[in-house]
Formats: structure tokens, sequence, C-alpha cells
């Protein structure tokens, strides 16, 4: 295989897990959010800011896989 | 192939200095942030405060609550720094909604400066608050063994920072590029609502993080002090 071709997978498989995990981290968050808001009604404004603050931050996680697939593709020092 | 994000557009050089695009903006937004402030500044009166005063006394007040409620301190000694970098990079992302204009924070360099500028401002805030031994002290407990782990830390902390921001920032933007070459004219619309959320949450989660992490430096292993 080229150095090509393997940055190329290699960005695939990086955005991939990237997605994967953190889709579930972040169901897994809004799913506990949820309880929280249903059995405490009144405390709805701050756990919906700290979830949004939590998810941003999980999200970050697959932001970080998509800087390295585009690291991959287009600073990669090996295919150019 | 769409452009590389991380190229960088250099538009002239001051000497061996490139200028790039990205800094023109930033001089641009700091121009427009820091005569505003100047200039709805002049006539400020406590009795009859007018319109403008009394908006930008609540956009202060509630950064001043927001630290308050972080650092459970009295939050003057940090307003300066820290509301300046929330106004700015709140700015900042949203700068990218006028056509023409790229987002600073859209390129590496921008964060990277931002992230070192945290860094140094947490030390300067400890060694303040607690003076040098005490501060460079925390690097050494429990045990000097974890030196290297701590300074680690600090580092990939800072590191971090940038790259979150970054990477938010400059995703959204490239996703709207494709979009919008794949789809047609209107179609990334409602993703560039979304961006405005994502812009004013990065400035946000950025400016809370900066935030905790002066809160660490100046308060670690204290009894907190009732505020």
């Amino acid at each position: 295989m080229t150095p090509q071709a393997l940055s190329i997978l290699g960005a695939v498989i990086a955005v991939s897990f990237g997605a994967i995990m953190p889709a579930f981290a972040e169901g897994r968050a809004l799913a506990a959010a949820m309880d929280a808001i249903a059995r405490q009604p009144e405390a709805g404004g701050t756990i919906s800011r700290t979830l949004f603050v939590g998810l941003a931050m999980i999200e970050t996680m697959a932001i970080y896989c998509l800087v390295i697939a585009l690291l991959l593709l287009f600073a990669n020092p090996y295919a150019h | 192939m769409p452009a590389s994000p991380f190229a960088a557009d250099i538009v002239f050089r001051v000497g061996p200095v490139p200028i790039t695009r990205v800094v023109i903006t930033t001089w641009g937004i700091v121009a427009v942030l820091a005569g505003g402030a100047f200039a709805a500044t002049r006539r400020m009166s406590v009795d009859a405060p007018g319109r403008l005063q009394s908006v930008l006394e609540i956009v202060v007040e509630t950064i001043a609550g927001q630290i308050r409620d972080t650092l459970r301190a009295p939050p003057e000694r940090y307003v300066p720094l820290l509301g300046t970098l929330f106004v700015f990079l709140a700015v900042a992302n949203l700068s990218a909604i006028i056509p023409g204009v790229e987002a600073p924070t859209a390129h590496v360099e921008t964060p990277a400066a931002l992230a070192v500028i945290v860094l140094l401002s947490t030390h300067y805030y400890g060694i303040r608050a607690r003076g040098l031994r005490a501060h460079f002290g925390e690097y050494v407990k429990p045990n000097p063994l974890l030196l290297p782990l701590n300074i680690l830390a600090e580092i990939t902390r800072t590191f971090s920072l940038t790259v979150r921001l970054f990477g938010n920032v400059m995703s959204h933007e490239l996703v709207l590029g494709i979009v919008l070459a794949l789809a047609g004219l209107l179609v990334p619309v409602p993703l560039m609502v979304l961006g405005i959320l994502i812009g004013l949450v990065q400035a946000y989660i950025f400016s809370i993080l900066a935030t905790v992490f002066v809160g660490a430096a100046v308060e670690a292993r204290q009894p907190k002090e009732t505020s």
C-alpha cells in the first residue's frame, strides 16, 4: 500500500471510532440527565446547563479524532 | 480536495514576520471591541445609566457572577482577564457569520496563543495569591516523584484547550464547505445556525476551563474562604 492509501485508511478508522465512542458516551450522559430532570424537575436549569458543557466536552473527543484524520490527510509528512 | 485547514494564508510580510489573513481579522476584532468599549464607557453615570450602559452592566455582572460561582471567591481580580477572554472568543467565533470573514479561532495559532495566555496567567495568579514557594511547591506534592507527571499535566491541559477550540470551530467550517459543495446554496443554513450555538458554547467552555485552572492555582489545598 502506498503512504497515501494508508493515511486515508488511518483517517477513516480514526473518524469512525471517534464517532462511535462519543456517541455512546453522549447517549449515556443524556439518559442520566433526563433521569435526573424527571426525578427533580426544579433542578432542570442547572442540569441542562451542566449537560450542555459536558456534551461539548465529550464531543471534543470526536473532534480530536477529526483533527488527527485531517492531519493525516492534509499535513502528513510521509505522503507528500 | 478542499483547501487544507492547516495552511496559512499569508497576506503580506513585515520584515521576516508573515502576517496572515487571520491576524488581520484578529486586529479588526480587537479594534472593534476596544474602540467600542472605549466609546461606550465615555459618559457613564451612576444616577441615570443610559441604555447602552445598562446592557454592558448586565454583561459584566453576568460574567462576574459565573466566575464567582465557579471560583467561590470575589471575582473582581479575575474579571478583566477571563471576561475579556470570553467576549473576545464569542466575537471571534461569531465573526464567521459575516460573509468573507474567517473566524480567527478556526486556525490553530489563535487558540494556541490564547491557551498560552491562560497557562501564564494561572502562574501569575497562583504566585500572586500564594507566593512563589507555595505555588511551585504544588508540583512536588504529595511526592517529588510526581513532578514529571504534574508538568506533563500542565502541558497536555494547554494543548487540549487549544485543540478543543480549534477543532470545533475549524471542523464546523469544513463541514459547512463540504455540505455546500455537495448539496447546494441554502442547505447549510440550519448548520450555520447550529454554528452560532457551537461558537458560543465553545467560548463559554474555554472561559470556564480557564476559570477552573486559575481557581485551582489560586486556592489549591486551601480551605475555602467564605465568599
